[in-house]
């Protein structure tokens, strides 16, 4: 720590803590900068702390100093030192730190931060300035092979994995955005699965694009963050009403406008629900975590595909740049998500001849028969006018509207039985159920752990499918006295499960561009309980 | 050698089944007819043709034609084009746009489409005004102009269509007019036969709001004195007896002489081909208002690597360098290890 860090992270540490500090950052000049008028380590103010005075600058200096380095550029390494010294605290082993840095730096500032590194850990080892080592056990891993992901690009091989498993190219359309870039940019390096990605001239061009893609037969995808979908809303909306495959990834972030742009929010639910002009409900898919941005990713284009409809997957800045170990799936064992192209007229007049009704509709799941330009004899136009049902043509018929909007709504609604019914996690007889979704997961799965390891029933059901929801969703809530909705928004789900179901569903919310705490919702569910 | 191509089709196979919508006298029926006589010529099937239009009183034109097709968004249908013509380089894509569609709320995509040079035939059908709002003026529209929406007359600046395409530097760049159907189908089979992005702009008179806005130059009466037709690799010149010519000054400036003053070796001769776009641009700006000489025909023709080909290039490039994609490999590709 040095007196600006101490300062903004301070009160994140539990009494008793263990505190340590970088005794030569807090020179008076250091102090003042950070708006310190006397220096914290001498002022009793931190006795309620382990505090552990290390002088990490100058020790870094004497480590290094041999190599050749300059005192000031020796300053550059001295959070290795603090790293080698967290590595000895908890028992880590320096093998893949030191593969790392011997990977990622080259010469004399390679030499440095090795030098750096191990100086620290040694420190570790032989002062006398800690009691004990920690050791934390490794997590309870179900056996596999595993590697390290990130949102991002889980998301991305979700998408090529995606297109391999509907046998289609990928077409992904993007315009550059914090943080969804780093979709195109993983995307872009997979031709070689017959992705085509384009960085378009603007967000309404990139959706475009992909819609045209789909016309033609693509898997079509555009990915954004919060500015961006406001801006595809309107491809969106012509998606809905041409009834064609289309996916809209959203990264969410900080909003509204630029708002938080590097920081974490997941107040997009409302604009995927509502954001389009005219009744245009479409599915919504959310992912939980770093590694389920893959499943996410292909039950989204499962959706797409088989329903004829855009889909929004939403995920957030969180999982885009946050990373887990991730058991990898045997690719065999992935769901076939292919659907036939439509080859033959499917109309049958009364005088014998044969059309092709482009909305004639799967009696089932009401998708209408997606046929591709280069079908011999189907050729037909689609548009954003209204349309009879059937036949296609354009149509102002009031009955035929009403029509076309209730089996539009219909066909989204029937996706409710195709998809998995919420299930409970915890104690299905408790009075309180944490309602979640997207990347609150991980702090609501540890709340609910530590709630339940003190004594406390609770519940806990996270939502990955957000339009519609499960068929099961109201029953199950209503099982509860209490429902909270702890959501990194104002209650946006929570205001749509009150409107849906009638229930008593509570908010929790945070906006501060950062996730949850367990610790915040732990305390939530004492105080409802209480 | 001879190119002729035997039709495989007819004109009625390329007319849809729905009655033609527009106002009775619209020049848009000429270019429909136009189109339609012409797709035989050039020896395509319909299945493998697509109309993509934006939102305004031409983009009603794919519903006509028994194609594949996608009457789509105000503005964007060079970009929902560029997606199907990434995606399948194997179709003929054609974009029908207007004077609103394409250069007002549409303008991004109009360029970034030409610059890109993707193949699409894009058909610009200029009316110099808001015709389906009922008769807003538009970007093309001339200063001093009075519309419902500028009572004391259009303060804004037009854009002069040719110009824009070839300052985005667009590979082939054309004008033509809804009163002649022969002119009009040389250009369009011109367009097609183009790879890369084509941009035709087409005079087209809406007789509700801005009747007669090209009759000074396309005007029976007018036509001989006023209409320059562009020929490659000719001497610029027109008038009834072909007495008046253009010639480039010294000062760079082009300029409209009697040919009978300065001989035809003065004239400029026509280069469609020419990789720098500035003689086409001077040429595209040769008439500043809609009552003086005005060229017509194909401004500028050249050869660049198209988008969509260059896309599939890549992709097979990737695919011979690093073989066919496979899922395994790429969820292994960060490094792994395994838990027991």
């Amino acid at each position: 720590m040095n007196p600006a860090a101490l300062k903004a992270d301070l009160h994140r540490l539990e009494q008793n803590g263990l505190l340590i500090v970088n005794s030569d950052a807090f020179e008076a000049r250091d102090l003042e900068k950070a708006g310190y008028d006397h220096n914290p380590l001498h002022d009793g103010s931190l006795d309620t702390y382990r505090l552990v005075e290390i002088p990490m600058t100058s020790l870094t200096q004497k480590a290094t100093e041999p190599l050749g380095v300059k005192a000031r550029d020796a300053e550059r390494s001295k959070n290795f030192f603090a790293l080698g010294l967290v590595s000895w605290l908890y028992s880590r082993p320096v093998e893949p730190t030191i593969s790392w840095i011997e990977s990622r730096f080259k010469d004399l500032i390679k030499e440095s931060n090795l030098a750096a590194f191990k100086a620290g850990f040694n420190f570790g080892e032989t002062s006398e300035l800690f009691d004990h080592p920690y050791e934390v056990k490794p997590a309870e891993l179900t056996p596999g092979e595993y590697t390290n992901i990130s949102g991002n690009v889980a998301l991305a091989w979700g998408l090529v994995a995606a297109g391999q498993l509907a046998k289609l190219p990928v077409f992904l359309g993007s315009y550059p955005i914090t943080p969804a870039s780093d979709i195109l940019h993983e995307l872009s390096k997979h031709k070689n699965f017959g992705v085509r990605t384009l960085q378009a001239e603007d967000e309404i061009a990139a959706a475009g694009m992909a819609l045209g893609a789909a016309f033609a037969g693509h898997l079509g995808v555009t990915t954004t963050s919060g500015p961006g979908v406001a801006l595809k809303s309107e491809a969106t909306s012509l998606a809905v009403s041409l009834e064609l495959p289309f996916l809209l990834v959203d990264i969410q972030r900080g909003g509204p406008s630029t708002g938080l742009p590097t920081k974490t929010e997941a107040a997009d639910l409302n604009i995927a629900m509502y954001g389009r002009h005219g009744e245009a409900p479409l599915p919504i898919v959310a992912a939980y975590s770093p590694a389920n941005c893959f499943d996410a990713a292909i039950e989204a284009a499962r959706i797409a595909l088989k329903y004829r409809t855009p889909v929004i997957l939403l995920s957030d800045g969180y999982l885009a740049n946050g990373s887990e170990p991730w058991c990898l799936p045997d690719p065999a064992t992935l769901p076939d998500i292919s659907v036939p192209f439509t080859t033959e007229k499917n109309h049958v007049n009364p005088d014998g001849t044969e059309e092709f009704w482009p909305y004639l509709r799967d009696p089932e799941t009401l998708a209408r028969p997606w046929a591709i330009p280069g079908t011999p004899g189907l050729m037909h136009r689609v548009g954003g006018i209204e349309k009879e049902d059937g036949r296609g043509d354009i149509s102002y018929t009031p009955d035929n509207h009403s029509k076309m909007v209730h089996l539009r709504a219909e066909k989204v609604a029937r996706i409710a039985n195709d998809i998995p019914p919420a299930t409970i996690t915890g104690d299905a007889d408790a009075d309180v159920v944490l309602l979640g979704w997207g990347s609150t997961w991980a702090a609501i799965d540890a709340a609910v752990q530590r709630t339940r390891r003190a004594g406390t029933k609770v519940a806990w059901i996270h939502l990955t499918h957000l339009n519609p929801l499960p068929a099961n969703l109201g029953e199950l809530l209503r099982s509860f006295r209490h429902v909270l909705v702890p959501e990194l928004n104002m209650g946006q789900l929570c205001r749509i499960v009150r409107a849906e179901y009638l229930v008593d569903a509570k908010p929790v919310t945070k906006v501060q561009g950062l996730p949850f705490t367990s610790a915040e919702l732990e305390a939530a569910i004492q105080e409802t309980l209480s | 050698m001879s190119d002729v191509i035997v039709p495989i089709t007819q004109k009625k196979d390329w007319m849809s089944d729905q009655e033609v919508r527009w106002c009775p006298g619209c020049g848009d029926y000429g270019i429909l007819q136009a189109v339609q006589f012409l797709m035989p010529e050039l020896g395509v099937a319909p299945e493998n043709t697509v109309f993509i239009s934006g939102i305004g009183c031409s983009s009603r034109f794919p519903y006509y034609m028994n194609t594949y097709g996608m009457h789509s968004i105000h503005g964007r249908a060079p970009a929902i084009a560029t997606g199907v013509a990434v995606a399948r380089p194997d179709l003929d894509v054609w974009v029908v746009t207007g004077d609103g569609d394409a250069l007002s709320i549409g303008g991004n995509h109009l360029i970034h489409a030409l610059r890109r040079n993707v193949n699409l035939t894009i058909l610009l059908f200029n009316n110099r005004i808001y015709g389906l709002t009922k008769g807003q003026y538009s970007p093309t529209s001339e200063e001093g102009k009075v519309t419902k929406s500028t009572p004391m007359g259009s303060i804004d600046h037009p854009f002069n269509p040719l110009a824009v395409a070839l300052g985005a530097e667009a590979s082939f760049v054309a004008r033509t007019h809804d009163l002649d159907r022969k002119h009009m189908m040389s250009v369009f089979k011109a367009a097609h036969d183009h790879k890369g992005a084509s941009f035709v702009e087409i005079y087209q008179n809406c007789n509700v709001f801005n009747d007669a806005a090209f009759d000074e130059v396309t005007g029976k009466h007018h036509r001989a004195e006023r209409m320059i037709d562009l020929v490659h690799g000719q001497p610029i010149r027109f008038g009834a007896e072909g007495q008046h010519g253009v010639v480039m000054g010294t000062d760079g400036q082009l300029r409209i002489v009697d040919v009978a003053e300065v001989g035809e070796d003065a004239l400029l001769v026509h280069d469609a081909h020419r990789a720098d776009p500035g003689l086409a641009f001077a040429l595209a700006r040769l008439s500043h208002d809609d009552h003086s000489p005005t060229p017509f025909g194909i401004f500028r023709s050249i050869d660049r690597p198209d988008y969509g080909g260059q896309v599939a290039a890549q992709v097979m490039q990737a695919g011979e360098k690093k073989g066919p994609g496979n899922l395994a490999s790429l969820l292994r590709s960060n490094g792994t290890w395994t838990v027991g």
